[in-house]
């Protein structure tokens, strides 16, 4: 996928020359160290990023992880004091105070945590703001505003103040705010942290329902790792001003790359991080035109399994347990009527959470790959070995 | 008991004649002559104006302006205040003073609101504000009429220059207070939405600020209202004269009759500009619905604009 935006070797040092700070730094000294050596706060200590275009990149982090500062250096609302930021390969980090304007007002939009609302606009004035500073005249800009209040279901509460509405629809209103303007990059300062957690529940998902159709570009601050973990294609957990690890979420939760990034991840609820595909084996199948019920035993024998998939002319047909096949063969049945033809299935993308069904029938779950054939296996066992915390050596 | 006056005695009185009498006035006394031309014409055209106007017409006029901000109490008030300077005779000084207030109060609006966004802006500029303001507002009243009236000789204009120079302070004062108390995270907004800074200012500062700059813009008003009267010493007319003959002469009657004039005029101004301050303008009630509470008021139907006002003048 392309690369939208890439932080190279980024720094923030605020108060004083921060060049000398900057040199501490990369000389191996500490932000405390260098708070008493020289009385500066390292905000941002050589963060490097890639998002890439269409995705949700969360950074997450807890106050005074400088993830604040990390977003608005995106759009030049902060410049570092070393590094570069490119943003289709424009440097916001060094070009001028008219190209960064032109930046802000047509790639990148920003939603605010306090909503940062204008009180003395009405709300379509508010979510039109971005519209007019560019220069867009009376008429479309109200009609662009009213088709991003549409978007989030606010089209009604147009002429209405911000302080006559709700936190939830405020919030609402800074995102359509943000999407008004149709910028490609959004970027969501902790927007939803000011919310109680209902509405924040319903917030993710109608952003994960918006972002299906919009494709925008979303870097996403939070300080909640359950958060993180839903919205996020990609995680990058900040500690201290530096990123301490990035990646997927079952990357983040099943590797964790130190005891902080671990001890954030204890309490997370494992099932909805992980996907079937993450607990599967390799497909052992049957294919019930070329093996008889001795031969059918022999095999499950020989991979140590109590049932096994079967495949007709590559599609999966059913499944075959170890009693039935043995039961077959006692009796002298055809193997195809011992055959279970119901079998649990899901698709690799499938979080565990939904397979909990699927493996109370005790029966290995099909994986399938989409065309009718066998992608992988899922043992019941797997999955909840998988929850389990202490998993560590197994693969992600 | 030696003093330092024995050492050396400081001719400081001499050197400031020297500095004003010698220097200052002779090299640039046609320069303050030409800086009267502005608040010349503006007084003559805002007196002319006013003292033409029959006192009916202005007493209503003011009274539906007072309606319309401040709200029914004070629209009363304005018109018994007004009907009672009439009737004790004190209506054309009045008028004359109001001339005079209105525009000192102009031009500190055009000159304090820019200075005041200015200072707002750069540290710099309000540093260099700071010491002077300060200076303005220790300054006894008295003291700058001196060199006023040397500058810029005697007269009703003179007296509007020592006002505009006294009531000037607040509302630059307020304008800067106003403009950088603005949330942080909505001037934050607005840049990350791509605002060049006229079009922050013009977009939110000064909207959010607004409320800070009518209550300095009040006490800018209230200012120039006793600097009008003070600078009838050096012959600026109104109320402030009659006030100030009726001192010479010991005419307390006269002197009270000129004071209660002031302090009524002062108090209806006081309120509107107020409630000009408090009163939030997007939701400023249109003219339809004042008419409409007009007629409410009269009649006995109406009750829905009637549950409204008083929620939206809360405070006044």
């Amino acid at each position: 996928m392309k690369t939208k935006i890439t932080g190279n070797n980024l720094y923030k040092i605020f108060g004083g020359d921060a060049a000398e700070a900057v040199a501490l730094l990369r000389a191996g000294r500490t932000k405390d160290e260098i708070f008493a050596a020289t009385g500066q706060t390292v905000g941002v200590h050589d963060v490097s990023f890639s998002v890439a275009e269409g995705e949700i990149f969360v950074v997450m982090g807890l106050s005074g992880s400088g993830k604040s500062t990390l977003v608005r250096m995106i759009n030049g609302l902060i410049r570092p004091s070393a590094g570069e930021i490119l943003i289709d390969g424009i440097d916001v980090a060094a070009c001028s105070g008219e190209a960064l304007r032109r930046v802000r007002r047509e790639k990148v939009a920003m939603v605010f945590q306090h909503f940062a609302l204008f009180p003395h606009k009405t709300v379509a004035q508010n979510v039109s703001f971005g519209l007019k500073i560019r220069g867009v005249g009376k008429a479309e800009r109200r009609a662009r505003a009213h088709a991003a209040l549409e978007q989030v279901g606010l089209a009604a509460r147009a002429d209405s103040y911000p302080d006559e509405l709700s936190g939830g629809m405020q919030q609402r209103v800074g995102l359509a705010r943000g999407l008004a303007s149709g910028p490609e990059v959004l970027l969501m300062d902790e927007p939803f942290s000011a919310l109680d957690p209902l509405i924040r529940g319903d917030m993710q998902q109608e952003l994960l329902e918006l972002q299906r159709r919009l494709k925008k570009t979303i870097v996403f601050i939070t300080h909640d790792l359950t958060e993180a973990l839903t919205l996020g294609n990609t995680i990058a957990i900040m500690r201290n001003g530096a990123m301490v690890q990035t990646g997927t979420a079952q990357e983040i939760v099943g590797a964790p790359a130190d005891d902080y990034v671990a001890a954030f991840t204890r309490d997370i609820d494992r099932s909805l991080v992980f996907t079937a595909a993450s607990v599967a084996e390799a497909p052992e199948a049957l294919d019930i035109g070329a093996v008889d019920a001795e031969g059918a035993l022999a095999r499950m024998e020989a991979l140590g399994l109590d049932a096994i998939h079967v495949v007709e002319d590559g599609r999966l047909a059913g499944i075959l347990t170890w009693r039935a096949a043995h039961a077959a063969l006692r009796a002298g049945t055809p193997l195809g009527e011992a055959v279970l033809r119901d079998v649990p299935a899901a698709p690799p993308q499938a979080r565990l959470f939904d397979l909990y069904p699927l493996a109370s029938a005790g029966l290995p779950i099909a994986l399938g790959d989409g065309k009718g054939g066998l992608a992988g296996v899922v043992r019941p066992q797997a999955v909840f070995a998988r929850l389990s915390r202490k998993d560590a050596r197994e693969k992600v | 008991m030696p003093s330092p006056a024995d050492l050396v005695s400081i001719p400081f009185a001499a050197w400031v004649n020297l500095f004003v009498r010698d220097w200052l006035v002779p090299n640039f006394r046609p320069f303050f002559r030409s800086m009267q031309w502005p608040i010349t014409q503006v007084l003559n055209g805002l007196s002319g104006f006013l003292n033409a106007v029959p006192m009916p017409v202005f007493a209503v006029a003011l009274a539906l302006i007072a309606w319309r901000t401040a709200g029914r109490g004070v629209a009363l008030f304005t018109l018994v205040a007004l009907s009672f300077i009439d009737m004790i005779g004190l209506w054309p000084e009045t008028m004359t003073t109001l001339a005079m207030v209105v525009t000192a109060v102009l031009f500190c609006v055009v000159i304090g609101i820019p200075l005041g966004v200015a200072a707002a802006r750069s540290d710099i500029v309000r540093a260099i504000l700071r010491p002077v303001l300060d200076i303005m507002q220790t300054i006894p009243s008295f003291v700058y009429l001196v060199p006023i009236v040397m500058l810029f000789g005697v007269g009703v204009v003179p007296g509007i220059i020592a006002t505009i120079i006294f009531a000037l302070p607040p509302i630059i004062r307020l304008t800067d207070l106003g403009i950088r108390t603005v949330r942080e995270d909505l001037t934050e907004a607005a840049e990350a939405f791509g605002a060049t800074p006229w079009q922050m200012l013009v977009e939110v500062q000064f909207p959010l600020a607004m409320r800070t700059v009518m209550a300095g813009l009040n006490q800018t008003l209230m200012l120039a209202l006793s600097m009008v009267v003070i600078a009838a010493l050096i012959g600026a007319g109104g109320l402030g004269l009659t006030v100030f003959t009726g001192l010479g002469r010991l005419d307390v009657g006269n002197a009270t009759a000129g004071g209660v004039g002031i302090v009524l005029i002062a108090i209806v101004l006081d309120r509107i500009s107020q409630a000009l301050g408090e009163r939030r303008a997007p939701r400023a009630p249109t003219l339809m619905r004042t008419m409409r509470s007009l007629l409410s008021l009269r009649g006995a139907g109406g009750g829905t604009n009637e549950e409204e006002d008083p929620k939206r003048r809360k405070g006044v």
